[in-house]
């Protein structure tokens, strides 16, 4: 017998039917797309930093973290890098076309530890996606946070994301955006450097921050440590990890980081709880 | 039909195959039920009775009234395995298995035993968590599509017969893993529900068994019907018996036992306890989750990288190893879509893969990661060890490479690596 798949809400490996509203460019390899839910309004519910598992009819399925607004409830948003067939593919979608949905899935962005404190966010690359939702959060809920600093490393001008929305955010009140990229330009009038090279410009205050930290693993080392130097406690640094995912729910084995599974444990984590593995090579 | 594969997931060898299952789901027992015999849960322990050997065709006709499918060891390409058994003649009386690293061999035995050997390559989860499943399919329907849900559930509940204590741990490991974590596998779940387990325990024990050392056999705490198979004594070839639930009460009643002597217990605790008295392989659990997290750098692991060959046979004839990966196929039209569940393995380069390669690409890095997995971490994610004591992973590796040996190499803290 065949059943529908609105008929099935508790089994978590069946997508849900959205299509596609919109597409956008970022930039040359990366895109934005807009999904709508096909069967009810109102089911879009995530918190930021979660992730989704989005499968194309003939071509696969893949983990992408949210990057939209959480206050939207009728759309799900996701920036995606277009690196293989299965993301190639998810970005050339047509307006209308159908996309399954499963999720949302994982821990995300502790915002209850960051009430009332400094937020600190640090991308690298794409990893400015999944912290997107959670910068979005902090400036429509301004004055439950301290200062907003956000530190963002591309590789080049034209690979940046968000960029008008990086200078609308700078001109929010208590909002430090600062922006570098590791090959200028010509026309680049910026800074250049890695991410790390922008700390000295940032004004912290450690003891009252909490840093939320996403991009290359390598990049996280590095940012991880300075934040050290700064002065910021453990416990107050958070970081987005990323590893291989077939299920999304702890069943597939494959996202395991040490005794944590980064599908439901994470993708985000405590640095204290991580730091020692963040170390190991081939974990 | 013909299915194309898509982003095209490995075919493993797997040693186990899909039994053809298809229909509608029968579930005849709660899996509440199921667990709770398994975790010894409620029902006292009855008398035991005893079961003349010659009656056990008594027992699976008993089962197959109360509508079960029933599950059993045979003979088939010189091993041990399971399949459906249709009568007594199909259990592997007077077969016995002669294992070692790298070696099994199945050898006759003149006494006419039913289940008279260790294991076999395959484990319950070959029936619990299957090699191969429909997760679901899907319609083109222009520009979008349409969901069927179609996973296969087996048509009647199952009964396993011969289950070895080792082996009800492993179906109690798996259950932490897929029943009680933040999400439940609906089908796993549909397969465990109505599973009623006829547990024999050990008499003997193979070369490659260390359950006693890990502490889970060969005794057996609890199952539904708990057997222990007595040849060659006074009393003949018989069972001693008695049920751990009330549905196998219930089966019992149907059966033509007579009570069990004093002389007949002690006989079959004595055989059991013989059975754990001569295994040679241990692993030494103290603190073995904090020894294998602090050696992540050691020069075993170098050591046994020279000798494996990354085949992934111990995880697929490990009874706890439930790591899978999914394949999408679409048919030549191209209008129908199917997502279909395999088992993976850790063993595996792609099992690691994320843009831009993969995060275990040597060989040392992924015997590591499996069996400190195994060992140290399990107990971090599911609050047991994931290692049973089975000895598979020793008897069906292609080089013998022996995860007891490899546990002391590394607790011996050798410098250099070398046995």
């Amino acid at each position: 017998m065949m059943i529908m798949a609105t008929a099935i809400t508790t089994d978590p490996m069946l997508p849900q039917p959205y299509s596609v509203r919109e597409v956008a460019k970022e930039t040359p390899d990366t895109f934005t797309l807009r999904l709508d839910p096909e069967n009810a309004v109102n089911r879009s519910m995530f918190q930021p930093g979660e992730f989704s598992m989005l499968w194309l009819f003939g071509v696969g399925e893949l983990p992408i973290s949210i990057s939209g607004d959480p206050s939207l409830h009728d759309r799900l948003v996701y920036t995606v890098r277009s690196v293989g067939q299965a993301t190639h593919s998810l970005v050339n979608r047509g307006v209308g076309d159908g996309v399954g949905v499963r999720g949302p899935f994982g821990a995300g962005w502790p915002l209850e530890a960051a009430r009332g404190r400094d937020v600190i966010v640090v991308a690298g690359g794409i990893g400015l996606a999944p912290l997107r939702p959670l910068i979005y959060q902090v400036l429509q809920n301004r004055k439950d946070y301290g200062r907003l600093v956000i530190l963002y490393g591309g590789r080049s001008p034209r690979d940046l994301l968000y960029r008008k929305e990086l200078a609308t955010w700078a001109r929010n009140r208590e909002t430090q955006v600062l922006v570098t990229v590791d090959y200028g330009g010509l026309s680049w009038r910026g800074h250049v450097g890695v991410v790390t090279t922008l700390f000295k410009y940032s004004r912290l205050q450690p003891t009252r921050s909490v840093a939320m930290v996403c991009g290359p693993e390598i990049m996280m080392r590095f940012v991880t440590r300075e934040l050290e130097t700064q002065g910021l406690s453990r416990d107050d640094i958070y970081l987005s990890m990323e590893r291989n995912m077939k299920c999304a729910v702890g069943f597939c084995g494959h996202c395991q980081y040490g005794p944590h599974f980064i599908c439901k444990d994470g993708p985000v984590f405590r640095y204290e709880q991580i730091r020692n593995l963040l170390e190991k090579y081939e974990l | 039909m013909l299915l194309l594969p898509c982003i095209s997931g490995r075919a493993l060898a797997a040693i186990s195959q899909l039994a053809a299952w298809a229909g509608d789901l029968v579930v005849a027992d709660g899996l509440l039920a199921s667990r709770d015999v398994l975790q010894g849960d409620g029902v006292p322990e009855q008398a035991h009775r005893v079961l003349e050997a010659s009656k056990m065709g008594e027992l699976l006709e008993a089962l197959k009234r109360k509508g079960y499918e029933v599950i059993g060891p045979t003979v088939r390409d010189g091993a041990i395995v399971y399949d459906k058994v249709e009568s007594a003649k199909d259990l592997p009386a007077g077969w016995t298995d002669e294992q070692g690293p790298g070696r099994y061999r199945l050898k006759r035995r003149d006494d006419g035993t039913l289940f008279g050997y260790a294991v076999g390559p395959q484990s319950w989860k070959k029936y619990l968590h299957t090699a191969d499943v429909r997760l679901w399919s899907a319609e083109r329907q222009g520009v979008t599509f349409r969901i069927l849900n179609n996973e296969a559930q087996p048509r009647h509940p199952l009964a396993f017969v011969g289950v070895r204590a080792c082996e009800l741990a492993a179906i109690a490991v798996q259950d932490r893993v897929l029943l009680d974590d933040k999400y439940r596998d609906p089908i796993y779940e549909g397969r465990r529900a109505g599973a009623f387990t006829i547990a024999v325990q050990c008499t003997q024990s193979a070369a490659t068994c260390f359950c006693a050392s890990m502490g889970t056999g060969p005794w057996v705490q609890s199952a539904d019907l708990v057997l222990t198979e007595l040849v060659g004594s006074k009393g003949g070839h018989r069972f001693v018996a008695w049920a751990r639930s009330n549905r196998g009460a219930e089966v019992f009643a149907e059966l033509p036992t007579a009570p069990a002597t004093e002389q007949d217990s002690k006989e079959a605790d004595a055989a059991v306890a013989a059975a754990a008295g001569e295994q040679v392989r241990s692993i030494d659990t103290a603190g073995i989750k904090e020894l294998l997290y602090q050696n992540f750098e050691h020069p075993r692991w170098g050591n046994v990288a020279g000798r494996c060959l990354t085949c992934a046979n111990c995880t697929m004839v490990c009874p706890t190893c439930f790591c899978t990966t999914v394949e999408d196929v679409s048919d030549v039209t191209g209008d129908h879509a199917e997502r279909w569940r395999r088992w993976d393995s850790c063993f595996t380069q792609s099992f690691s893969y994320i843009h831009g390669g993969s995060v275990r690409t040597s060989t040392q890095s992924r015997y590591r990661q499996w069996m400190t997995h195994k060992l140290a971490s399990w107990i971090d994610q599911f609050g047991s060890s994931g290692c049973v004591g089975c000895g598979r992973c020793i008897t069906w590796c292609p080089v013998g490479i022996d995860i007891t040996e490899e546990v002391a190499a590394i607790r011996e803290g050798g410098k250099n690596g070398n046995p």
